[in-house]
């Protein structure tokens, strides 16, 4: 009974295919509702940057669009150990799969660190939305909404990431135990998908925020 | 022998673990069922209890009983509570946690615990929005309106948004794990044309829950952001839109409406088979139909912006896709009549209800043809008329679709039948209640009664005073079977495994059934499902 994928195979299950499948399932609809929530703000923000288009490109001038770009391209580097994570867990390479998983936190985590220096400039140039926000040129509300939109929805992103990262740390612990192994790897891929998924999110985020303004 | 009774007693999944740990902590899909029944009932009495105080205040043209800011916050949680914390889960969590697993032949639900869960979030949900209504409650209208919800509404709007934001993921999960069970864990040579409709109208209801609700999550956070940092989204002063909410608003809650109504249909399609003794009409339309609902609810949320500045193009398309959605409906119905149609028919009390169901539901349908007519609606919008509409559909058809599951399939939930005669008397009650209540609010809506008022002109007083006394038989007949079903689950005479001779993988499990629903895993040989025509065969021949 020391076998894991015995272990692994939940009693209402009849076989591993079926439960692997199962859970296959279970994370593509779990993103389905993903696309859906993220899709309300995309479909707000849209509406508000046709009606409001000067002020959406003035607030997007005020992106650090150095930053944006450094950050896009060290979350899409995360997706490439992600993913060869997710394959040296189908090769049962158990060592290559928690170095590969760290290498993908400590990325993650120098995207969000990257994030959080941005927040901290625009608190300090008072464009957080609220009782920070101050601007002196004109339509100042509208340009608020552009920053309302930019926190809401890289704040949205800035937790899903977050959450990942903490997936992936569980993920790590559960590696070093020994739970995975070339026939049961199930966690590996569906967290993979999830952090791929919230990589792509950041490839629109960074295209409607920091994008508008550089041709303003 | 006695010791082999004794045993197969023993053994099912209402006594197998005692105490209330093993119920708090259970992964049994039936048991979970249950907490939720217990649940939403709780949460049945509590918005009818704003229900009765809204119609007993409308028996006087003046305010007599309670204030008209008082009033403003009773219906707002009449709507916030039977519609997120009764009807949405009513039939899903309930008769669909309980059956799906069971109608697919499978021991449990895909992910257990994550079902579980669901409960748990459902009941914090649920506490968070009883915080809000006793700290004072709410006054925007469960439609939660902008921008009188997010600036000028002084009541607890953040705390309820929240707890319908988080029961919104109950929702969530519970939609999703359906799906994946429909999906991965058939029994061996359970087709999807070997499906019960039930179980195809809770995966298309499923459907639509997983892909709206986040939606209304989004749109309730946004509110929430807006009223708690004062900054512009739906605000016009701040450049926002308020009409913008209202669609993102519908985009949610239209479909929700149908996610209200397809269980109900669920459940209609399951009990007219087995009671006309006949196989369903029209299977595959049936099953389609569902489909076909699902996605056409998707399609017609702008109706509800006829009068809201609406281009007349888009009022013209959603006014047109909105006449489509009647038409997967009608087959529903036509095909349920076309089954009762020489069919041995018995008059028990899961049938009086599906009955009073296709009834009620042809009258809420029709009546939502007028409100999608364009011209009409501008003269019926926000009257009495849309108030008795959707009653229709949502109590007289999806809680008497309800009340008729609880009873079709009480036998094998409790393991007792419950006492006949009493019950077919609630039935008809809750019927004769039911149009004594909401007709008349159809007349006044016509006559020019706009909803949400306390107080009213005088000549509408004889209506509201035969609207208020149907509500208190209808209040009867929703207790009476809150009582007899409590005794029954006691005191009840033991039920056989299938004792209405009905089809269904369900039935042929002991009532009630055992932890992992079989006792070995079922192979399904039968062409079709429904076949009462080889089964009153089989009956002859015993």
């Amino acid at each position: 009974m020391s076998d894991p994928v015995v272990l692994e195979l939940r009693e209402q299950f009849a076989t591993v295919e079926q439960q692997r499948r199962t859970a296959g399932i279970g994370i593509w609809l779990f993103l389905m509702t993903e696309v859906m929530m993220f899709g309300g703000l995309f479909v707000a923000y849209t509406v508000y940057r046709f009606s409001h288009p000067q002020a959406f490109a003035e607030g997007s001038s005020h992106m650090d669009i150095v930053l944006g770009s450094i950050n896009s391209a060290i979350l899409l580097t995360s997706s490439l150990t992600m993913g060869l994570a997710e394959f040296s867990a189908k090769l049962g390479r158990q060592r290559l799969l928690s170095a590969l998983l760290a290498i993908t936190i400590l990325i993650g985590l120098a995207f969000l660190g990257i994030k959080f220096t941005e927040y901290y400039e625009h608190f300090q140039q008072h464009e957080a939305p609220g009782v920070w926000f101050n601007h002196a040129g004109p339509h100042a509300p509208e340009v608020q909404m552009f920053f309302v939109f930019y926190f809401l929805m890289t704040g949205l992103h800035a937790l899903h990431m977050s959450i990942g990262i903490l997936l992936l740390l569980g993920l790590m612990g559960r590696n070093l135990i020994g739970s995975f192994s070339v026939v049961y790897h199930t966690p590996v891929s569906v967290v993979g998908l999830y952090w791929h998924f919230v990589d792509i999110v950041w490839i629109f985020l960074y295209a409607i925020f920091y994008l508008p303004g550089l041709h303003k | 022998m006695i010791q082999a009774v004794a045993e197969r007693i023993e053994k099912n999944y209402l006594n197998q673990k005692q105490g209330i740990l093993s119920w708090l902590l259970t992964t049994d899909h039936k048991r979970i069922g249950i907490l939720y029944t217990f649940s939403i009932t709780v949460f049945f009495f509590l918005g009818g209890f704003f229900a009765l105080l809204m119609r007993l205040e409308l028996l006087s043209p003046r305010n007599w009983l309670v204030s008209a800011e008082t009033y403003n916050k009773l219906f707002t949680m009449h709507g916030i509570i039977m519609v997120w914390f009764f009807l949405i889960p009513s039939i899903p969590n309930t008769l669909g946690n309980f059956l799906i697993p069971m109608m697919v032949g499978a021991k449990d639900l895909a992910f257990p615990k994550l079902n579980l869960l669901s409960w748990y979030i459902f009941m914090l949900g649920g506490g968070v929005t009883v915080y809000a209504l006793l700290r004072g409650g709410v006054d925007t209208g469960w439609t939660f309106y902008t921008p009188f919800s997010t600036t000028y509404s002084t009541t607890y709007v953040v705390a309820a948004a929240i707890g319908i934001f988080i029961a919104g993921f109950s929702t969530i999960l519970t939609a999703l794990n359906f799906i994946a069970t429909i999906h991965r864990m058939r029994a061996p040579g359970l087709t999807w044309y070997r499906l019960p409709i039930f179980v195809w109208s809770m995966y298309a209801n499923s459907l639509v829950l997983v892909l709206n609700t986040p939606v209304l999550a989004i749109t309730l956070l946004m509110i929430a952001v807006e009223r708690v940092a004062q900054v512009g989204i739906f605000d016009p002063a701040l450049g926002g839109d308020p009409v913008l909410f209202q669609h993102m608003f519908w985009f949610y809650s239209h479909p929700a409406v149908y996610t209200m109504v397809l269980p109900g249909m669920a459940v209609v399609s399951e009990i007219v088979p087995a009671f006309a003794r006949r196989p369903l009409f029209g299977y595959k339309a049936v099953a389609f139909s569902s489909i076909a609902i699902a996605v056409l609810g998707f399609l017609v949320w702008g109706h509800h912006m006829f009068v809201a500045g609406e281009s007349v193009y888009s009022a013209l398309t959603f006014s047109f896709l909105s006449y489509c959605v009647a038409v997967p409906s009608a087959i529903k119905v036509f095909n349920w009549t076309a089954t009762i149609y020489k069919g041995s028919v018995s008059w028990d009390t899961p049938m009086l209800y599906a009955i009073g169901f296709i009834g009620l539901f042809t009258i809420g349908g029709m009546t939502g043809l007028f409100l999608a007519a364009l011209g009409l609606d501008i003269h019926v919008h926000d009257t009495y008329f849309v108030i008795a509409h959707f009653h229709y559909i949502m109590v007289g058809g999806t809680v008497m679709a309800f009340l008729g599951g609880v009873h079709y399939w009480w036998p094998k939930i409790s393991g007792k039948m419950y006492p006949e005669g009493l019950a077919r008397l609630s039935a008809l009650i809750v019927f004769l209640g039911f149009n004594l209540t909401f007709f008349p609010q159809f007349v006044l809506g016509f006559l020019g009664m706009p909803r949400r008022y306390a107080a009213y002109p005088e000549e509408f007083q004889m209506l509201h005073v035969l609207s208020t006394a149907g509500a208190s038989i209808l209040g009867v007949g929703y207790v009476l079977p809150l009582c007899y079903l409590i005794w029954a689950w006691y005191y009840g005479r033991d039920a056989e495994p299938n004792p209405w001779r009905a089809t269904g993988l369900e039935w042929k499990t002991s009532s009630p059934p055992p932890t992992h629903n079989f006792k070995v895993t079922p192979v399904v040989t039968a062409e079709l499902p429904y076949d009462y025509d080889a089964m009153k065969e089989e009956l002859e021949l015993v």
